[in-house]
């Protein structure tokens, strides 16, 4: 009976915590998945949106309220650094691997470090009433600082989804990605097509980051170990499905839960890395991806 | 077919749930200049990539020189004596002219020293125009020369087949009838060319079979007035230029 | 130059350096250029990978820190010497190298970057777990005194770090005038192009990764020597992987000389700056010259001359 409770309480705790990492790796599935830009910094960006939630908490904001209000700048924000990087590698006709790879590693760092020099080392965290209460369902206890950010994520897939097959303007992200040209030809700019995408994904961090704030504190270098997190979510889920990518956080969230249960917690951050490469060998384009 | 080169039987390729090639059967002899005409994507690159190696068939083989090579990586068959260029011209950006041509050397041939290399790499360099650019980095070639280099480096590798990929593509009349000039020099030393391209007159001029693919099967076969006088041919290619 | 006498040349330079500690009395002028030598053989090591065959490594702190840890351990287990430590921490690193190369490069490089980023936090977990390497309060490690000659284990540690540059430069031009060199770049500028003329790609990355984790860790080897201490947090530091790949950046990825020129300035610049300012601000210049280099000079500081030359 207590291995039983022990695997229940595994598995909602794993499709609570995945379904919040899919949250995290959707700005992801946009920049990466689709648009196939690898954005390292994403995890960053997320973690500044969480400190950005926590500040306004201070000032008695709601969290989630904040992260839907603080998507608005970091939309911009997103639109800035998409301008920075397309024009970086612009005049010389576009960069290489290496050095779009390094732009963003040192964009993550830059990030980082700004967040230490404003908040210093210490983990943060966010007041809510919720916070502290679980449900209760049977032998499951499901602690509510997990249940309500992890509602957020199919919400948030949902209403990208929809976006994305159903706007104008959702369809041209899906477009430029398979043919820049022929999406010129038809009188859009490919470049604000491209830079609007981006702003989405950051925007979706700041959502994220307020999601992650209410599960726990956070300190600057928080999105270290989630990078490994959100490209196999992103790479499990295939390159350019949006609802995959909840389905295959759940699938991580799982995996991960039932490891710390039942093996040791220290061992949780290998697991995703370790389906990132599975999946990479047995089945690169992923569970639901289009073949490209 | 006995005596021939290269065997190409039942290959086809899918992307998902394009049929992008297949089935289809070539036979190259040695020596022979063939010619390979179709319509954008009618399967004559990604024919190319499975003989060359890089993609791998669905289904069927390849035997080049009596070995089954149909699983073979692509470097491996070019060491063997299978060369390709490309389309759009790979040069090693950051290397000189010269030393793109070292490449091939030092990873194709078995038993040269490096004095023998360096003399041959200067013929190779003198055979196709480009002895005067030997210190150049490749960063600095024209497109004409850029594609000399993509057939020098092919060269390089003694290929017994040497297979170029619309080597002639956005080049003037003059370079044109230059890069012929060049294959047909290269012919007579006994190596086999296959050529990908548009430019009929061109394909006309130099094959001696031609060979008509669309939406990945071949169409037709025979020699360059059968071809141009082929019904379907015209068809395929309503509005194409066809002087000559 | 030919390559018999560059070697010649290098091991000049070595044996010159032994007698440094007979001529300089201070040992702090051997603490500090420990550090540099050190950052010289990181990023001479960090480029023959990313330099050379174009890959990049955002995780050179993870061989780093397995370099220490391998030589502590060896020390703590076996009682060996630090050259046996050096040896073994080698061999762990190559063998990182290739396990991370053939799990990841069939598929794409960007996949690569992330498994090495993946691999500092899962060797830090480790290490953080296994109680007989000290776990996070780490474990102290206290070397045999050095031979007379040189007058403290600091100065001991610096000719062995300047005998490990010294052998990296050496490994790293000979890669570049050879013809394994030539198949790195080839497969830098083309990976399609470099198989077609026979280059084998896989198997030269492969090498290209073992060579290049072999070498960083060996630079981590001597670190607890150098310490007496050890723990995950400063061997698996995040200023060693950005270090790493800086120096290269700044000085120029194409010939060996360039990771020693961003080390030799770098390192500089961070032991006057570390005296002076944060460590966070050390981060935080390194990220903005990181980028601003990748932006404006590709190439490094060799490479605008090369370009010029060019032009």
């Amino acid at each position: 009976m207590v291995v039983l409770d022990l695997v229940l309480n595994a598995l909602a705790t794993g499709v609570m915590l995945g379904s919040i990492y899919a949250l995290l790796a959707l700005g992801l599935a946009i920049t990466f998945g689709i648009l196939h830009i690898p954005n390292v910094a994403h995890p960053a960006l997320v973690i500044a949106g969480a400190y950005a939630v926590v500040t306004s908490n201070r000032f008695g904001l709601d969290p989630i309220l904040a992260g839907v209000l603080w998507a608005v700048p970091f939309y911009l924000l997103g639109i800035l650094f998409y301008e920075f990087y397309s024009r970086s590698f612009e005049s010389r006709g576009g960069g290489n691997t290496l050095q779009s790879l390094t732009l963003f590693f040192g964009a993550s760092l830059i990030v980082e470090v700004g967040l230490v020099v404003a908040y210093g080392t210490d983990f943060r965290s966010v007041n809510v009433d919720y916070v502290g209460s679980s449900l209760r369902l049977g032998m499951v206890a499901i602690p509510y600082r997990f249940l309500i950010p992890a509602l957020m994520a199919p919400v948030a897939v949902f209403l990208l989804w929809l976006y994305l097959s159903r706007t104008n303007i959702g369809l041209a992200i899906r477009a430029v990605a398979h043919d820049e040209r022929a999406v010129s030809v038809s009188g859009i700019n490919p470049a604000t097509i491209k830079r609007h995408a981006f702003g989405i994904a950051t925007a979706l961090a700041a959502i994220a980051g307020a999601a992650l704030v209410i599960t726990g504190p956070i300190d600057p270098f928080a999105g270290r170990i989630h990078i490994g997190r959100v490209f196999a979510i992103v790479v499990l889920a295939g390159m350019g499905t949006i609802p995959g990518t909840l389905a295959a956080g759940i699938i991580i969230g799982i995996a991960e839960s039932l490891v710390m249960s039942f093996m040791s917690p220290s061992w949780a951050p290998g697991v995703a890395f370790a389906i990132l490469l599975a999946t990479l060998a047995l089945k690169p384009t992923g569970l639901f991806g289009a073949a490209r | 077919m006995t005596g021939s080169l290269l065997t190409v039987r039942d290959v086809s390729k899918s992307f998902g749930p394009i049929k992008a090639l297949g089935p289809v059967d070539l036979d190259l002899m040695p020596g022979e200049r063939l010619g390979i005409i179709g319509p954008n994507g009618s399967g004559k690159t990604t024919l190319i990539n499975c003989i060359s190696g890089f993609y791998r068939p669905d289904s069927g083989s390849i035997v080049f020189k009596g070995e089954d090579i149909t699983a073979w990586p692509a470097y491996k068959r070019a060491r063997i004596g299978l060369s390709r260029s490309f389309q759009i011209p790979r040069p090693f950006l950051g290397m000189s002219v010269f030393e793109n041509l070292l490449v091939p050397m030092d990873y194709c041939s078995e038993s040269e020293n490096e004095k023998e290399e360096i003399e041959r790499a200067g013929q190779v360099l003198e055979s196709v125009g480009l002895a005067a650019r030997r210190n150049d980095p490749a960063e600095m070639l024209s497109q004409l020369e850029l594609r000399k280099l993509e057939l020098a480096r092919a060269l390089a590798a003694r290929p017994k087949v040497l297979i170029a990929d619309e080597a002639m593509a956005g080049l003037s009349e003059a370079e044109i009838d230059d890069v012929l000039a060049l294959l047909f020099t290269l012919n007579e030393t006994g190596v086999a060319v296959v050529m990908i391209e548009h430019i009929m007159h061109a394909v006309m001029r130099f094959s001696q079979r031609v060979i008509c693919l669309e939406t990945g099967t071949i169409i037709a076969e025979g020699n360059p007035d059968e071809i141009v006088a082929s019904p379907q041919v015209q068809k395929v290619y309503f509005g194409e230029q066809t002087r000559r | 130059m030919t390559m018999a006498r560059f070697t010649m040349l290098a091991l000049l330079v070595f044996v010159a350096g032994l007698f440094l500690p007979k001529l300089v009395s201070n040992p702090y002028y051997f603490y500090a250029g420990y550090v540099v030598l050190q950052y010289v053989v990181i990023a001479t090591g960090w480029n023959i990978l990313g330099g050379y065959a174009g890959y990049t490594n955002f995780g050179a702190s993870a061989f780093f820190g397995a370099g220490a840890y391998t030589a502590a351990f060896l020390f703590k287990a076996l009682g060996v010497s630090i050259f046996v430590q050096i040896l073994g921490a080698c061999a762990v690193g190559m063998l990182l190298g290739l396990a991370t190369g053939y799990l990841t490069l069939r598929i794409q490089g960007v996949y690569f970057a992330i498994a090495t980023v993946a691999l500092v936090i899962v060797l830090e977990t480790l290490v953080h777990n296994t109680e007989y390497l000290g776990g996070a309060s780490g474990m102290t490690h206290l070397a045999p005194p050095p031979p007379a000659w040189f007058g403290g284990t600091t100065q001991y540690v610096f000719c062995i770090m300047l005998g490990l540059a010294v052998a990296a430069v050496v490994l790293a031009r000979w890669l570049e005038v050879s013809w394994v060199g030539r198949g790195f770049r080839a497969i830098r500028a083309s990976e399609p192009a470099a198989e077609a003329c026979g280059v084998p790609t896989l198997k030269l990355k492969l090498l290209a990764c073992a060579l290049s984790g072999g070498v960083m860790a060996a630079a981590g080897a001597p670190y607890p020597t150098y310490t007496f201490y050890l723990d995950p947090v400063s061997a698996f530091s995040l200023l060693i992987g950005l270090n790493a790949l800086a120096m290269p950046l700044i000085g120029g990825t194409r010939t060996w000389l360039g990771p020693v020129i961003g080390a030799v300035l770098l390192a500089s610049v961070q032991q006057l700056a570390t005296v002076t300012i944060s460590s966070e601000f050390n981060i935080l210049a390194v990220g903005l010259v990181l980028i601003a280099f990748v932006v404006a000079a590709p190439e490094g500081l060799l490479g605008i001359r090369f370009r010029r030359r060019a032009a």
